[in-house]
């Protein structure tokens, strides 16, 4: 009978262990996701959401995207929401917004931000002022996304970064994400957005996987346009940077704090319209200010950072004159030697940063 | 017959003060409809082209007429108040300057005709007449040239960027609106509504690189994309024969079937569109349609249109084919009106006219503190700067 009843103990503490499992709440593990798969992730998620959302582009459709940004969406969605394009910026994007002023909700890939150089006047003429022009009669819910910036060893044409070009003009907003949190939430933010939103990636980032966050993983995450964000808390410096060079500014701080600098390292996220005030806040605390960008030098991000810090109440918490981390000023070298030196290094920053700090 | 005319005096002398002649007039027997003659279209890739007569009704007849010298009026009346200074910056015009005018009213008013409402148009600079055509009134579009609060843009947008529902503008950067229309095609086409865009530039704009990309594109995609090219002759000024390699902007699209079309006649123009508009709604995609027009007129307010071209060929055009003229004899030789009765809407559309440019000088300009709207669309309000640190605007969508 002993025998008997254990046959029949046993599986039912197996049950009632299985349903305490069943029940046991545990967190969801944060994900590694590569910057790539987030935008990916983003894309699909608005195209899934309103079938308004379509992608254009040269490759986006049959070759799954040049850089495979948009693995997998053609498949999923067919032709007539990713759109395979003649080489022809100036036309598709000019075909994209139109498609916007009629209520669609297009995103126009370039291929690389170089390319959108031909359909520029599309972007800033025919996108940006019209809802100013016609005085809110017509908006423009257009997304323009693609790589910006440097890469590795593609020269001077295929190399500029288009922040400051972009950045400049009213109407339009402008994003700079770091890493795969920021990628995902602002293009999910710019899709849904009712402005043209020009979304400035960068390739060398694309492969880089990082830690998504919980909250991250819905499908409804999304990041504020227009809002920056305290990579690292500190006291002795703000350092702040948008895209690429973010990492490279945490990487610096790393190396100061064990020499008892702590810098507090601000990602920008947003070009257009800057979140000035947690810089300003940042500066009033730590007194001193390092910004980094791999643009030109001359009328850039930095530039317009310290320009308005000057005009505003953190002037005069400053100790030390603001100083610019950049490109250096010249067209993009090919030699990778020439290159490296051609874009703002870790040490680059450090030195920038002792400088200021004058030790 | 008597007494139905009796009756209908009695009616109509009851109904409204109105002069004896009205009574008169209406108590003729006017023709119901009459059948035209048109001009043949040249065909490019197209085995057939619209028809060569048209019916035209009574009452078409009359809005047409109406519509017409409204946009004539209108942009005289333009005309005369840049020349007063009370209009800046840019005017083009749509119509020709003195006596007698000869313009291209009836383009925008035969387009119109040869489509719904619920379909699209886009255009360049010279928009006035479209503006109207699309729905909005004198009052609103001459307030809008004036800079005032009451225009169709408040004052934001100016002669070149006038909107209204499936209007898209007013577009200043000459070609930049090709692909616009292409993609307002492609959202009809994704819409699935049955709806078409008329896409039009000028003989100018017709080597702009970037409408072969739009034609291109609309053709491999098949979207429903009226290319319209009004070729009056001159791109500021530089006649087609020293712009343009080949004039016959109708076959420039190439794999693209084209017709050329006699832009001075309405009734050309709207069978021509009909025509069109039914082509690009049965799916087969684009077509381009030429309207030979004539600028008498300078290329805008600026240019007195003399130094490029000689008085006399201005003179011979002049004399051969004014678009109203046109279609007033048409109709008073059918009978299917009078010439009182079209004296009469003359008078209601000067009056029309007067008001409007009263309002239009009247109305107050647009307050500063609106400055900085509309920046952005759904956004919550932020402040935008002005011309120093400390002037600052309030910003709402």
């Amino acid at each position: 009978m002993a025998a008997v009843s254990g046959l029949v103990r046993r599986p039912l503490q197996q049950v009632s262990g299985l349903l305490k499992r069943r029940f046991h709440r545990t967190a969801p593990a944060a994900l590694q996701v590569t910057v790539r798969d987030a935008i990916n992730q983003g894309m699909d998620e608005e195209l899934e959401r309103d079938e308004k959302v379509f992608l254009l582009g040269e490759e986006v459709a049959q070759y799954d995207g040049a850089y495979k940004v948009s693995r997998g969406l053609w498949k999923k969605y067919g032709d007539k929401r990713i759109i395979d394009t003649p080489i022809s910026e100036m036309g598709f994007a000019g075909i994209a917004v139109g498609a916007a002023m009629a209520g669609l909700r297009p995103i126009c890939e370039f291929m690389t931000f170089n390319f959108s150089m031909q359909a520029i006047d599309q972007v800033i003429n025919s996108a940006a002022k019209t809802y100013y022009m016609s005085a809110g009669l017509q908006s423009v819910p257009i997304v323009f996304r693609g790589p910006n910036g440097a890469s590795a060893g593609v020269a001077a044409q295929h190399s500029q970064c288009f922040a400051a070009w972009y950045g400049h003009c009213p109407g339009l907003k402008v994003v700079s994400p770091w890493n795969s949190e920021d990628a995902k939430g602002l293009i999910k933010s710019a899709i849904r957005d009712n402005n043209p939103v020009v979304v400035l990636e960068n390739e060398l980032m694309y492969g880089v996987p990082f830690e998504l966050p919980a909250e991250a993983q819905s499908k409804d995450f999304l990041i504020p346009i227009g809002k920056a964000k305290i990579e690292r808390q500190g006291t002795h410096i703000t350092v702040v940077a948008h895209s690429r060079p973010v990492g490279h500014c945490l990487e610096a701080a790393t190396v100061l704090s064990k020499e008892g600098v702590e810098c507090e390292v601000i990602n920008l996220r947003t070009i257009r319209p800057m979140d000035i005030e947690t810089i300003e806040a940042s500066v009033m605390k730590t007194n001193h200010l390092v910004t980094v960008e791999g643009g030109w030098p001359q009328f850039g991000v930095g530039a317009e950072i310290c320009a308005r810090i000057m005009e505003g109440p953190a002037f005069n918490f400053l100790d030390a004159p603001a100083v610019r981390v950049t490109g250096a000023d010249v067209p993009m070298p090919y030699a990778k030697i020439l290159e490296d030196n051609s874009i703002p290094q870790v040490k680059d920053i450090i030195f920038a940063i002792k400088k200021t700090l004058n030790i | 017959m008597r007494k139905m005319l009796a009756a209908v005096s009695r009616v109509l002398s009851g109904a409204a003060q109105k002069p004896a002649s009205r009574v008169l007039v209406a108590s003729r027997n006017f023709a119901n409809d009459a059948t035209f003659e048109i001009k043949k279209c040249d065909l490019h890739r197209l085995e057939e082209g619209p028809p060569v007569t048209t019916v035209l009704t009574r009452e078409d007849g009359l809005k047409y007429y109406r519509m017409m010298q409204t946009v004539r009026r209108m942009e005289l009346k333009a005309d005369q108040l840049y020349k007063q200074k009370i209009i800046r910056g840019f005017c083009h015009l749509c119509d020709g300057q003195s006596f007698p005018p000869l313009t291209q009213e009836a383009c925008c008013v035969g387009l119109e005709a040869g489509i719904n409402p619920t379909d699209h148009l886009i255009t360049a600079y010279r928009a006035h007449g479209f503006t109207f055509t699309r729905g909005l009134s004198v009052r609103e579009i001459l307030a809008e040239l004036t800079g005032r609060r009451g225009g169709c843009a408040k004052g934001k947008g100016g002669s070149m960027h006038m909107y209204a529902k499936n209007f898209y503008g007013g577009n200043g950067i000459v070609g930049a609106q090709v692909p616009l229309g292409a993609g307002i095609a492609l959202a009809c086409k994704y819409n699935g509504k049955d709806e078409v865009c008329l896409t039009l530039y000028g003989d100018g704009a017709a080597n702009q690189g970037q409408i072969f990309e739009a034609y291109n594109m609309a053709a491999l995609w098949k979207l429903p994309c009226i290319f319209i090219c009004e070729n009056n002759r001159y791109g500021m000024g530089t006649s087609v024969e020293r712009a343009a390699a080949s004039t016959d902007y109708y076959k420039r699209g190439d794999f693209i079937p084209g017709l050329r079309v006699d832009g001075m006649d309405i009734l050309c123009v709207r069978e021509a569109t009909r025509f069109a508009a039914a082509y690009c709604r049965s799916g087969k995609g684009p077509i381009l349609m030429e309207l030979q027009t004539y600028r008498y007129h300078g290329h805008s307010m600026s240019d007195p249109g003399v130094s490029y071209r000689t008085r006399e060929e201005i003179q011979e055009v002049r004399s051969k084919s004014d678009p109203i003229m046109l279609l007033k004899d048409r109709m008073v030789n059918s009978n299917l009106a009078s010439v009182e009765e079209l004296k009469e809407i003359d008078v209601e559309v000067r009056k029309e006219i007067e008001d409007a440019a009263q309002f239009a000088t009247a109305d107050p300009e647009p307050p500063l503190e609106e400055l900085g709207h509309h920046i952005y669309s759904s956004n919550p309000p932020f402040e935008v700067r002005g011309a120093n640190q400390w002037i600052k605007f309030k910003s709402v969508s």
